[in-house]
């Protein structure tokens, strides 16, 4: 909210300049967002009168005037302005004066024409955007005032940045109140008298629905002259606020919103037939609006009706037909409360935000509406003349709320805040206000003003009470507590562990959004559907990932782009898997994944480079494995996944549960992510690698052990990993290292056989393994693998 | 040939030769040339028997004195050409140590990472157990538990993505505060860091974005104690005895409440965290007497603080991944 510092000074006006009150209004928790001068920087500006006005002999767009500005002579300016005619008031920069952006006015002439000032637009003052001609100032602006000091320019509008619990403070009023309780000063409110009837026209009201609407006041004025504009006061107060002046009845009704924080609202009178109710609307009754759009209601929509359709959707916004136009000669006006429950979140549902709702659903004071009306009524008369007639009251005193009665007890506030302020400190905030403090026993019994609709428990009043008190003023202190350790599980690898393995790789980490392009899930994951956003950023960031694989691969495209060919990325986050038997029906589980393109760490001097290749990205797997310390319970199983190449893709294992993906990505979509060269990817479940054993010590075996060397040729299609496993069966306890050191295809070898070498390391823990017992072993080893692979030993 | 003459000649021989050596096997050649079995100065010793008993001591004396004179200098010639042929060994070994080593490149944590591990660091220290939660939450936790009932404007300025009425993604971390106090019992210290989300996209936002939250539940926390640990944590994060203020705000789940600005080398003040103390309500909802406890909560935005310690100036950054910004951060 917007408003003039000058009119709230007018209320109450501490002894603090601009910034010291904005400061002071933000650490009272009402934020200031932004202080701005309400006009343009300029001087030498004064008020004067066209005194003559010619057309220009040299130019066709140019009038020649004489001014007054209460000199002895007037001055000859040449004006440019279509509006600039005799007798007009007007805002005159005289020789001398300096006008926003440093512009400095000399003598001149124009075409021939001698020009000694210039009149000034609105925009030249940087007194709106309104650059259409010159402006023109009411017939009773005195000729020769500074203008600066005839508008009171010198001020500033503060913007508020007011938290939804403030509704109180969303007018003068309530700012008002708030800067006097800060300061200690009393607030100066303006007298609002009541205006007597002169015509008993009227309308009644019927309170249909008096738990949305408990209190309606109607007043009818006839007679009044919407062609009169609304004086220049009153538009700069509105344009200082940021609302542009329309008519004088919604202008007058926008002015009371903000100087008293009450809505209100003009009917025509002559579009009301009969009657004046307020009632929820009825199932998919319809409206339009002001803005020309119709709307279907739902009956928890109040409504303002008369007796044959509805007028206004209440508290939200007016509707079309009813409103006073500038054909509009009596009126109805409305100051009502309605509740917030009957408005919270309905302007919302129309896609509508305005004024009036954001106080209703905040709460406007409920005992408010007869100043308000009063205010409304007096400003109309004197701008627009009319009849008032007589304020109609429709109320149901038990649907209005009820005052809260709070206890504040003297211990709870210094244990809750760990501060003792004085007891006379605190009722004397709290009475200013705007509470009844009634000492106790205990401390305090509070009744809560009818606009604090904010305040209901103590914990309420007491940050009332630590906010006047000064956040800042209160001092900091160590937390206490009992010293007690944190369980910490050895049996868990932190994820820091496998970052820094990564890390170690040459992995950087990336953070993607969980949100993808639903295009690039359909391919990777083309069997699963993903959870959908709704109403999404845009298209390309509405699908739930259900891996962490779409992210990553975008991003290793998006560097690619960039001349970095070689990625090293990985993630860890969760992946959104709709399952119905879970939580909220999607399962959400943290992965680690990565992604490596390019070239093996670059180019080295020494010994070259070559592309990453599957046993890089899987190495870099076997090594965050190893930080579980049950590695060897972990194996790769030839499975195919639809993102990945069906002949460079595994699966990952541990016993039967599946705990993720190591291979190449489909070169099918090496397009779809922009990506050159081959990339390789993982994906690994967190909760499942995270579980580490607690190493057991055994003996360390004092006796040598042999390593034994064999070749063999199978079968191309026989996987190693097969071939190793089968010896480690044989191999039992004595096997202590089993490393396939070669594998050779080609010259001296039949087609599509390969040759394996392979190095066993033996050992017994108990003594030195004689050669039979190693010959046995070796023997056994052979004929398995020829029995169970068709292996022979090659050279022999 | 008197015996004199005779080493005199043997020493000259020895001594050329030695010099002449190129190699310590050269010199070992001349050692058994001259001292070996058959070597002339010990053919020298042998003659001794041929003298007389007067002579032969004098003669010996004699014999000695040129045979450690020659061993002498051919250790010392043998020293020099070990000396040399190191030398040359080691210089025919000289490397370009300017050029690059064989390490492999090491990668790094992203920036919020980075900041988040420092935040569990801190707290850390003072007890509090790091926790997670579900990012697509239901409105209980993300919403009606923190005392923000339906149709609460303070819904409205969450800029929620909903799935369903009921379901979201969450807008705050604030709803662990919820899931740890549903299964745990107070004295509770806990932080949790994590993704939260916001339909709201432009210069100075992204729809997701991190948090980290904080809740302390024990028999008598107060707001003194909240402004002690925080002003702590900031002082400590930013290694920088930075001025601090402590504004009054609103949060639903939260009162009193607090924002906490920290000011800038400008002189600007820069909002960094949302605090106060837990709310009566939250407390009730998961069965914790409010009379028996009281507590605070505080909530930070990740990459505020980031921007902030580290100098990032587009907070998109965070999420393009341009190694070339990562890189930074290694």
């Amino acid at each position: 909210m917007k408003f003039s510092e000058q009119w709230l000074r007018e209320w109450v006006s501490p002894e603090l300049s601009t910034e010291a009150l904005a400061e002071q209004l933000s650490m009272a928790g009402l934020e200031v967002d932004g202080v701005e001068p309400v006009a343009g920087e300029f001087n030498g500006v004064v008020v004067g009168q066209v005194v003559a006005c010619e057309q220009h002999p040299n130019a066709d767009k140019l009038r020649v005037t004489k001014v007054d500005i209460g000199a002895e002579e007037h001055l000859d300016i040449v004006c440019g302005a279509a509006n600039c005619r005799t007798g007009i008031k007007v805002a005159v920069a005289t020789v001398g004066a300096v006008l926003p952006g440093d512009f400095k006015i000399k003598k001149s002439k124009l075409r021939g024409e001698p020009s000694h000032g210039m009149l000034c637009s609105a925009s030249e003052l940087e007194l709106s955007d309104d650059h259409d001609g010159i402006m023109e100032l009411p017939a009773d602006a005195p000729v020769g005032e500074d203008f600066r000091r005839w508008l009171g320019l010198n001020d500033h509008a503060l913007d508020i940045d007011l938290t939804p619990n403030r509704a109180d403070c969303l007018g003068v009023k309530g700012l008002a109140r708030e800067v006097g309780v800060l300061n200690q000063l009393d607030v100066r409110e303006p007298k609002i008298e009541a205006v007597a009837a002169v015509c008993d026209e009227q309308r009644a009201i019927h309170l249909d629905a008096p738990e949305g609407c408990p209190r309606y006041l109607g007043r009818v004025i006839r007679n009044i002259d919407v062609s009169v504009a609304s004086p220049l006061w009153l538009q700069e107060r509105l344009r200082r606020s940021g609302i542009r002046s329309i008519d004088a009845v919604v202008d007058v009704t926008n002015y009371v919103l903000l100087e008293l924080g009450h809505p209100m609202h003009g009917f025509d009178l002559n579009a009301i037939d009969g009657d004046v109710h307020v009632r929820w609307a009825k199932d998919k009754e319809e409206i339009t609006l002001l803005d020309g759009q119709t709307v279907t209601l739902q009956d928890d929509i109040l409504l303002i009706a008369d007796e044959k359709k509805a007028l206004a959707m209440a508290g939200i916004f007016g509707g079309e037909g009813s409103g006073v136009t500038d054909t509009t000669k009596h009126i109805f006006l409305e100051s009502a409360f309605f509740a917030p429950d009957a408005i919270m979140g309905k302007a919302r549902r129309f896609g509508l935000h305005t004024d009036a709702s954001h106080r209703y659903e905040r709460g406007v004071d409920p005992e408010l509406q007869a100043t308000a009306m009063e205010r409304a009524t007096a400003l109309i008369l004197d701008i627009c003349g009319g009849e008032a007639g007589p304020v109609i009251e429709a109320c149901s005193p038990a649907h209005l709320p009820k005052p809260a009665h709070i206890t504040l007890r003297a211990s709870r506030l210094a244990r809750l805040l760990g501060i003792t302020v004085p007891a006379q400190d605190v009722e004397n905030m709290l009475t200013r206000l705007g509470f009844a403090v009634t000492k106790s026993a205990e401390g305090w019994d509070v009744v809560v003003p009818t606009y604090r609709f904010d305040i209901a428990i103590e914990e309420d009043l007491i940050e009332e009470v630590a906010r006047v008190y000064g956040y800042n003023n209160i001092p900091t202190e160590a937390p206490q507590a009992a010293l007690r350790m944190q369980r910490t599980e050895e049996s868990n690898v932190s994820l820091r562990v496998f970052k820094h393995i990564l890390m170690a790789q040459g992995y950087q980490e990336a953070i993607t959004y969980s949100f993808v392009d639903p295009k690039h899930q359909a391919q990777l994951y083309p069997d699963l559907e993903a959870l959908t956003l709704p109403h999404p950023i845009s298209v390309d960031m509405s699908s739930m990932r259900l891996g962490l694989w779409p992210g990553l691969l975008v991003a290793a495209g998006y560097n690619q782009k960039r001349q970095q060919p070689n990625v090293r990325l990985f993630e860890s986050g969760l992946r959104f898997v709709p399952d119905s038997d879970a939580e909220n029906g999607i399962r959400q589980e943290p992965m680690l994944a990565g992604v490596i393109t390019g070239s093996v760490q670059g180019e080295h001097w020494s010994d070259g480079t070559r592309a990453v290749d599957f046993y890089d990205v899987k190495g870099h797997v076997e090594r965050l494995l190893g930080a579980t310390g049950v590695d060897s319970e972990y194996r790769f199983e030839v499975q195919t996944h639809s993102a990945l190449h069906p002949g460079q893709s595994a699966a990952i294992y541990r016993g039967e549960q599946q705990v993720g993906f190591v291979g190449a990505l489909h070169p099918q979509f090496e397009k779809t992510f922009g990506i050159k060269g081959r990339a390789f990817v993982f994906e690994l479940a967190l909760n499942v690698i995270r579980a580490r054993e607690i190493p057991l010590a055994g003996p360390v075996s004092r006796y040598p052990s042999i390593r034994r060397d064999i070749a063999i040729v199978v079968d191309e299609q026989v996987l190693a990993g097969n071939i190793l496993e089968s010896i480690r069966k044989i191999g039992a306890n004595q096997l202590v290292d089993l490393n396939l050191f070669d594998v050779y295809t080609g010259a001296n070898l039949p087609e599509n056989k390969k040759s394996l070498a392979i190095a066993l390391t033996l050992q017994a823990v108990d003594r030195t393994l004689e050669d039979q017992e190693v010959n046995d072993i070796m023997h056994t080893v052979v004929q398995e693998l020829k029995n169970e692979f068709n292996a022979v030993l090659r050279d022999s | 040939m008197d015996l004199q003459a005779n080493l005199a000649e043997i020493l000259e021989a020895g001594t050329a030769a030695a010099n002449a050596a190129q190699t310590p096997a050269d010199i070992e050649d001349v050692r058994v040339e001259f001292m070996g079995k058959k070597g002339r100065l010990t053919e020298q010793l042998k003659s001794l028997g041929k003298l007389s008993p007067e002579e032969r001591p004098k003669a010996g004396q004699l014999i000695n004195q040129v045979k450690h004179e020659l061993q002498e200098l051919l250790n010392e010639r043998r020293d020099a050409l070990k000396d040399a042929e190191l030398n040359a060994r080691l210089e025919a070994e000289r490397i370009d140590v300017t050029l690059a080593g064989r390490l492999s490149q090491y990668g790094g944590v992203h920036p919020v990472t980075r900041t988040i591990q420092r935040i569990e660091d801190y707290f850390g220290q003072l007890g509090f157990a790091v926790k997670e939660g579900p990012e697509v939450e239901d409105d209980f936790h993300n919403f009606d538990a923190l005392n923000i009932p339906a149709q609460h404007p303070a819904r409205a300025d969450h800029d929620t993505f909903y799935f369903t009425p009921q379901t979201m993604l969450r807008t705050q971390t604030s709803g662990v505060q919820i899931r740890t106090m549903e299964v745990e019992k107070p004295p509770l210290r806990i932080i949790s860091p994590g993704r939260v989300y916001r339909n709201d996209y432009d210069q100075t936002h992204t729809p997701m974005f991190h948090q980290v939250e904080g809740l302390m539940v024990d028999k008598n926390v107060s707001f003194t104690e909240l402004k002690g640990i925080l002003h702590d944590f900031l002082h400590h994060f930013f290694e920088e005895d930075l001025d601090i203020r402590f504004r009054p705000s609103y949060f639903p789940f939260t009162e009193p409440s607090a924002e906490v600005d920290v000011r800038r080398k400008d002189g600007k003040w820069l909002e960094v965290l949302g605090c106060g103390m837990v709310h009566p309500n939250v407390l009730k909802a998961v069965g914790i007497d409010p009379e028996e406890y009281t507590g605070f909560a505080f909530g930070m935005g990740v990459e505020r603080l980031t921007m902030i310690r580290y100098g990032v100036n587009d907070l998109r950054a965070f999420f393009e991944n341009d190694l070339r910004f990562l890189k930074q951060f290694s």
